[in-house]
């Protein structure tokens, strides 16, 4: 499956507050404008210091400006940083050919939490993002990114997962560039290092 | 940030909408910057703010919009160029000042940036601002992407000075927070010479003929504008020669049309006027375009502003026969935010052409999973909120007493106290402050009857914001309530702002604080103050005022927000649950830490059917420790 030439390029991010959502979504849009594209991000996060979900809309195009918003049914790619929220996205603005990439790593809403709903078991979240999908890949980054030291570093981790996918112009070198805009010294190499971890993520392996 | 900072011109950026109209202030040459924080408009001010010391701006974070606004005319009047930005309901606090600044003008250009938020994203309501650019004859611009909010900042400053008046950039939330590619400008230069002239006449309407005189020079002023308006470069037709309908739009409807159009294949049908002036109208260019159909569909966020207007010049014309759609037609909802989906539906609707966006059978199956697999989120108070500690200890204090208590409140994080994060405390919310006001009447009903205790909530900033006048007036009208400062040291639902009680300002640099404490003391008022993560202490001290006095009270519940915490890496306590005490399912305690506190940070283990810290989300505040009835939850001083 490739989405090389697609254009406009419609991504998603979709994940809870505190998740780095934003700060992917930029290195990403910035990575294309560097390659030349018309870029437009759309963010929704104005729960995002209470827990609510976090969704940015990454439009790219070759030759238009498109709007901050993705049509339902036009999103190519769901990256997820929780699956709960990549199935969400998926429901709405997915189709039969959007690509899902997903953290496998569950954060509970409070409904949950409290008892009024049962979150749903992986198997059912991997059964329900097979029937809405193309092609589904699932990786646990929030283990490799604690495995690397921090938690945080899972939205990179996944930004390595979707670069070494190849189903996109992205080339891995573009998003080194980013980095290293982004991020100094120590940082830079933590971030990095989760970047590579994603990019070399082996699926043939099974999952911790 | 950073990207808007002092950049290469010619260079291209991927702002985000707020960041580029702070980009425009800075070509524009603006000297002064004054803003409260309020989403969706918070990141114009903060983006100064990181730049002001680089190119020598005044840049503050003011006590409330108004006074924001009146900084800013204060140093238009001295000949500095000012911008105040603003959300919705911002705007209405400013509103007093700004139907006063309308008529008596400014000099220097003064430019208002008001961030509506459709669908009310992160808001209590989703107004149309536009309407008081109408209400206030105020030149109106409404930009539809941040390219274009960069270069109509800039020239609004322009034609601000141009009539003499302030004008209003009208942004969306759509528009503020996403990002485009923004080729950036020459910086423009700060006139430093600043001086008010005493020998102007006055900036008021009770001299020079009183304010009908003033309202008429002010109608002068919008002709003029209007004819400016008739060949503005942010407004454009783009279609055929000879369409079949006509989109006129605004803002963010702009590219939601163009895509609606390309994707329903009518682009040899449909022609688009793309307006970014939209008060006065530009009513030449209207007419021109008009005269090409006979049917013209609306497209805007929120109001049918637009739609009502052009049906309003369409009356002027009587010879022309047209048919409008939109809002008032019921083709487009009027609430809630649009997109292309929106649009795609109303035009395919107009046109007589199909339109689905996505086969029936799939659209069945994802709301079925929807409903069934994707459990809603709601917004809750984050790991360690000491607001979480306080309105336990008002429901313990509360149940205690045992009169049937209440608290009023208002916006801040702690408004989600009226949901199930806050126990559902939290009885009535409003407006900045209005906690405190609810609670000057239901502290004067005691000759009704009433006896229930009152408490009304604010946060530190809010305090300052709309507070005190509120807290004065309960003070000599003697009104029976308890004032709750929720003092969590910063403006933390919009990202930290610092407000007059902090040591820092907007730049960083020291400031003298305002402590609330000694404000109250010094008003007379008898203050405790409690720590929110000791429940104990504080329920107690509670029901010992709750048992009190006659008049006001202040109680300040003082805790730095968790997310300052939490970004600052040290925990309190390390916090587990001892396996062996939790005795899971089988406790008669019905999982009450998740079920009842519900703190993120602890979560109901599906398969041991036990309680467990999640470690990625725990900052360790142990508050929790307390609350289990069973004691299974230790907290140890982390090393």
């Amino acid at each position: 499956m490739s989405l090389r030439g697609k254009d406009p390029l419609n991504l998603i991010i979709a994940g809870v507050g505190g998740q780095g959502n934003v700060l992917i979504s930029r290195l990403i849009g910035q990575a294309m404008v560097s390659e030349g594209y018309e870029a437009t991000i759309g963010e929704t996060f104005g729960a995002s210091q209470r827990g609510g979900s976090v969704t940015s809309h990454l439009r790219v195009s070759r030759d238009h400006k498109y709007g901050p918003l993705i049509p339902e049914g036009n999103a190519d790619i769901i990256l997820g940083l929780e699956p709960v929220e990549a199935l969400r996205q998926l429901a709405l603005c997915g189709s039969p050919a959007t690509c899902v990439v997903t953290n496998t790593r569950p954060i509970h809403p409070m409904c949950v939490a409290i008892g009024q709903a049962e979150y749903p078991e992986p198997e059912t979240i991997k059964e329900s993002i097979g029937r809405l999908s193309g092609k589904a890949w699932y990786v646990n980054a929030s283990q490799i990114a604690l495995d690397l030291g921090a938690a945080l570093l899972t939205n990179i981790v996944m930004v390595g997962v979707l670069a070494g996918l190849g189903l996109t112009d992205l080339r891995p070198d573009m998003f080194e560039q980013q980095l290293e805009t982004m991020f100094q010294n120590e940082k830079l190499a933590l971030n990095m290092r989760a970047f590579r971890a994603g990019l070399t993520y082996d699926f043939g392996k099974p999952e911790k | 940030m950073t990207a808007a900072a002092l950049k290469e011109p010619g260079t291209k950026q991927l702002l985000m909408g707020n960041e580029a109209i702070a980009r425009g202030a800075m070509e524009a040459g603006a000297g002064v910057a004054a803003a409260y924080p309020g989403n969706p408009s918070t990141e114009v001010i903060d983006t100064l703010a990181s730049v002001a010391n680089d190119l020598n701006m005044y840049v503050e974070w003011s006590v409330n919009e108004k006074v924001a606004l009146e900084v800013a005319a204060g140093a238009s009047y001295a000949g500095v160029r000012s911008i105040t930005a603003m959300k919705q309901l911002g705007l209405n606090v400013a509103l007093d000042f700004l139907a006063n600044v309308n008529l008596t003008g400014v000099k220097a250009g003064l430019v208002l940036v008001v961030c509506d938020d459709p669908s009310a994203l992160s808001s209590t309501n989703e107004q149309d601002s536009r309407n008081v650019a109408r209400a206030l004859d105020l030149p109106l611009l409404e930009p539809s992407d941040p390219q274009e909010a960069k270069e109509m900042t800039k020239w609004a400053f322009e034609l601000s000075e141009q009539i003499g008046g302030v004008c209003l950039v009208r942004s969306v939330t759509r528009i503020s927070h996403s990002r485009g590619i923004v080729v950036l400008g020459e910086l423009g230069k700060i006139n430093d010479r600043a001086f008010f002239d005493p020998g102007c006449p006055p900036y008021t309407t009770i001299v020079g003929g009183g304010a009908p005189k003033y309202h008429k020079a002010l109608h002068d002023k919008l002709d003029t504008v209007a004819a400016i308006y008739d060949s503005s470069r942010f407004n454009w037709y783009e279609g055929p020669e000879k369409p079949r309908l006509l989109i006129v739009t605004s803002g963010s409807g702009w590219l939601y049309s163009w895509e609606a159009v390309r994707r329903l294949s009518l682009t040899e049908s449909v022609g688009i006027l793309k307006l970014g002036t939209t008060w006065p109208l530009p009513r030449v260019l209207l007419k021109d375009n008009m005269a090409k159909v006979q049917k013209v569909l609306v497209v805007e966020e929120v109001d049918p502003f637009l739609e009502g207007n052009l049906k309003g010049l369409a009356f002027e014309w009587p010879e022309k026969d047209l048919l409008f759609y939109g809002k008032q037609s019921g083709h487009i909802d009027p609430f809630g935010e649009i997109n292309t989906d929106i649009v795609s539906k109303a035009l395919a609707g107009i046109c007589g052409v199909e339109y689905v966006s996505r086969e029936a059978d799939y659209r069945k199956k994802a709301a079925d999973i929807i409903e069934r697999f994707a459990p809603p989120r709601e917004t809750q108070f984050c790991a360690g909120c000491p607001h979480r500690g306080l309105f336990w200890a008002v429901k313990d204090a509360l149940r205690l007493d045992g009169r049937g208590g209440i608290v009023t409140g208002d916006i801040g994080c702690y408004g989600s106290a009226a949901g199930p994060t806050g126990f559902s405390q939290l009885k009535t919310m409003h407006s900045m402050g209005s906690g405190i006001g609810v609670a000057n009447g239901l502290g004067k009903l005691e000759r009704f009857q009433f006896v229930q205790p009152v408490l009304a909530a604010c946060g530190d900033s809010t305090f300052f914001h709309a507070a005190i006048p509120a807290l004065v007036n309960a003070i000599h009208s003697r009104a029976n309530f308890i004032l709750l400062v929720l003092d969590n040291s910063g403006t933390a639902m919009t990202g930290f702002q610092p407000h007059p009680g902090t040591l820092t300002d907007a730049t960083g640099s020291p400031a003298p604080a305002v402590d609330i404490a000694s404000l109250c003391r010094g008003l007379g008022l008898p203050v405790e103050v409690v720590d929110p993560y000791d429940i104990k202490g504080t329920t107690e001290k509670l029901l010992s005022v709750l048992g009190g006095t006659v008049g006001p009270t202040v109680m300040i519940s003082k805790r730095e927000c968790a997310l300052i915490t939490s970004k600052g890496g040290k925990r309190a306590y390390n916090v587990s649950v001892t396996s062996e005490q939790c005795v899971g399912e089988s406790c008669g305690c019905d999982r009450f830490c998740t079920r009842v506190f519900r703190c993120p940070g602890l979560i109901w283990e599906r398969n041991s059917k036990k309680a467990e810290i999640d470690m990625a989300i725990c900052i360790g505040c142990g508050v929790c420790a307390d609350v289990c009835p069973h004691h299974a939850i230790r907290r140890e001083e982390s090393q």
